[in-house]
């Protein structure tokens, strides 16, 4: 099923974010986990957010999908709120959400991404079938369809889950870490998964925790520490100013921009605070 | 044991009893699956020991030991103790755990205080109301059991209706929100399906036995298969074959309470599951360690033997 992406219709020279936030405020009892956020994430970008620990990330991302209840603001998804958009929504939740020991194997999990387009009470079938092994293929688990999922590696558990997203066919994905304990294997999978969702025009959305690797695979950044620190295009955006100001205000990083160093500072930062 | 087996079909008791027994034992069973995969087993105790003040204040309302309304009674209290545990978890800095330890405690109180109340009465109806702390399967009748195939009846289509949503709220709730299924509205029906299989289970296993119902066969199902399906039917089979059992050994000689005789049933199922189900086994994990460690001393062995390793 294909839908039309709205923001395709839009006039050039004006496309419709795929995400935007307008003053966006989520408090868990009195404190504020995100503070008066504006952010606009353009469509077609592979965008990393990244923040310190208790940051935001997370929260930001849930309450993008209506899973955080908002103090303040709101929220469109290729310019209309969520609820009329979810179809072109894809979610991939961190790995250590769920119980993987619940008794169900690879495929049925990745069958889950049908759900949302067959709507209540309707009995994936045979064409659903078929889109989850797709999905597993293309995430090179298609040998793993039958296995119980608690067999599987973290690594392959993560790409289960992203396979799940897939068969969502979304135009908006939106990933929690997916990058978080996964073997090399599992790594190159992703990125190439990345890439290959933006060759075709998707827009990818990731929270992520590596600093390092971080340039490499994105191309869009969003700096978060409680309010948005800085965001824009990655190169530009992933400066050593904009990073102290998000981790905490100590790196001292002079001269010619060092990823590296940048990268290592920011980490022992974390670690510090 | 033919004569036991005549009995069952045609002896008007003991065929109302194992059937009754059956029917919570598959009620609960089906709806235990969804409680212990959610880490939610100690709902059913809750639910359970949140009914009995339900129970009471049904009888001081109409008078009489009427089942019906006895029932709706419970199902009601149970109900409203789901929502504030709820209400607790969603409010306030309490833990689940906390909010079920308080709702089931503060229910249970009253719930007793209550019958304490009726029994001191001069009331000649009073008599029997404290048969639902331990149950009294053997006073089932005809009627109870037509009352229990229709709820668990209900309870089944709903769960036959619903099973792709509450597999994948089980699962995944955070996934299921994003899909727009609503996940409170599903959590309060399921919440209010074990409700009914807690109803179900009152007048035979009582208040305080209710949550071995609801766990025990989960428990057990969850050891022979890895798919939920699969788990789903086993464990109906298994609360249900632990009813009928426990209904025909209390009515052996000995006349055991029928309750507890169940219980205990169940927990040779449970303890027969725990040790002996295949790859999720005490003893088969026993076994495969012994298998590794034979192996592991048999390529020491051989290292050694061909001088690799001294």
């Amino acid at each position: 099923m294909t839908h039309a992406p709205l923001f395709e219709h839009a006039p050039p020279g004006t496309p419709v974010p795929a995400v935007s936030l307008r003053d966006l405020t989520v408090a868990y009892r009195e404190t504020p986990v995100l503070w008066d956020v504006d952010l606009d994430i353009p469509a077609g970008s592979l965008t990393a957010i990244i923040g310190p620990n208790g940051a935001g990330k997370s929260t930001l991302i849930k309450a993008a999908l209506g899973l955080a209840p908002l103090a303040a603001g709101s929220v469109s998804i290729f310019g209309e709120p969520y609820k009329e958009q979810r179809d072109l929504v894809g979610y991939v939740p961190q790995r250590g959400s769920v119980d993987w020991d619940f008794p169900t194997n690879a495929l049925d999990v990745v069958m889950m991404g049908t759900y949302g387009r067959l709507g209540w009470i309707r009995r994936p079938g045979k064409a659903q079938r078929e889109v989850a092994m797709r999905s597993l293929e293309q995430l090179g688990m298609a040998d793993f369809a039958h296995r119980q999922i608690s067999q599987l590696s973290g690594g392959q558990q993560q790409r289960v889950f992203l396979a799940r997203a897939l068969a969502q066919d979304a135009e908006l994905y939106v990933m929690d870490e997916p990058f978080v304990g996964v073997d090399a294997t599992t790594e190159r999978a992703i990125v190439d998964l990345l890439r290959e969702l933006q060759a075709r025009g998707k827009t990818v959305v990731c929270v992520h925790h590596d600093l390092e690797s971080a340039p490499d695979y994105f191309d869009w950044l969003v700096l978060l520490n409680v309010r948005i620190i800085a965001d824009g295009p990655f190169a530009a955006t992933f400066t050593p100013e904009n990073l102290s100001r998000t981790y905490g205000g100590r790196t001292h990083v002079l001269g010619r921009l060092d990823h590296e160093a940048v990268a290592r500072e920011a980490q022992e930062i974390e670690l510090r605070i | 044991m033919s004569e036991l087996l005549r009995d069952l079909i045609f002896d008007y008791t003991l065929r109302n009893v194992a059937l009754g027994s059956a029917l919570l034992g598959i009620v609960s069973g089906v709806l235990g699956s969804y409680a212990v995969l959610r880490r939610q087993g100690l709902l059913g105790d809750t639910l359970a020991h949140a009914a009995l003040p339900g129970i009471c204040i049904a009888f001081l309302i109409t008078g009489s030991r009427a089942q019906i309304p006895l029932l709706l009674g419970a199902g009601i209290a149970g109900w409203v103790g789901t929502m504030i545990l709820l209400l607790i978890v969603r409010r306030t800095v309490l833990s689940e755990d906390a909010a079920l330890g308080i709702v089931l405690s503060t229910f249970f109180g009253f719930g007793v205080l209550l019958l304490t109340f009726i029994n001191q009465r001069d009331d000649a109806n009073q008599a029997g109301l404290d048969k639902y702390l331990f149950g009294q399967a053997a006073a089932l009748i005809e009627s109870d059991v037509i009352i229990f195939a229709i709820l668990g009846g209900v309870a089944l289509a709903l769960v036959l209706l619903f099973y792709q949503e509450f597999k994948l709220l089980t699962f995944d709730p955070e996934f299921a929100g994003s899909l727009g299924f609503g996940t409170t509205k599903l959590s309060v029906l399921l919440t209010s399906l074990i409700v009914v299989a807690v109803v179900i289970g009152l007048q035979t296993v009582g208040v305080v036995l209710m949550a071995a119902m609801l766990i025990g066969p989960a428990a057990a199902a969850r050891q022979w298969t890895d798919r939920l399906g699969v788990m789903i039917v086993l464990s109906a089979a298994f609360g249900a074959v632990a009813g009928v059992v426990g209904a025909v050994l209390s009515f052996t000689e000995e006349r055991l309470p029928t309750g507890p005789t169940i219980v205990l049933a169940l927990t040779v199922i449970v303890f027969a599951s725990l040790a002996f189900a295949p790859a999720r086994g005490l003893v088969w994990e026993w076994w495969r360690r012994r298998q590794q460690r034979r192996a592991w001393a048999l390529e020491v062995a051989r290292l050694k033997a061909e001088g690799h390793v001294r």
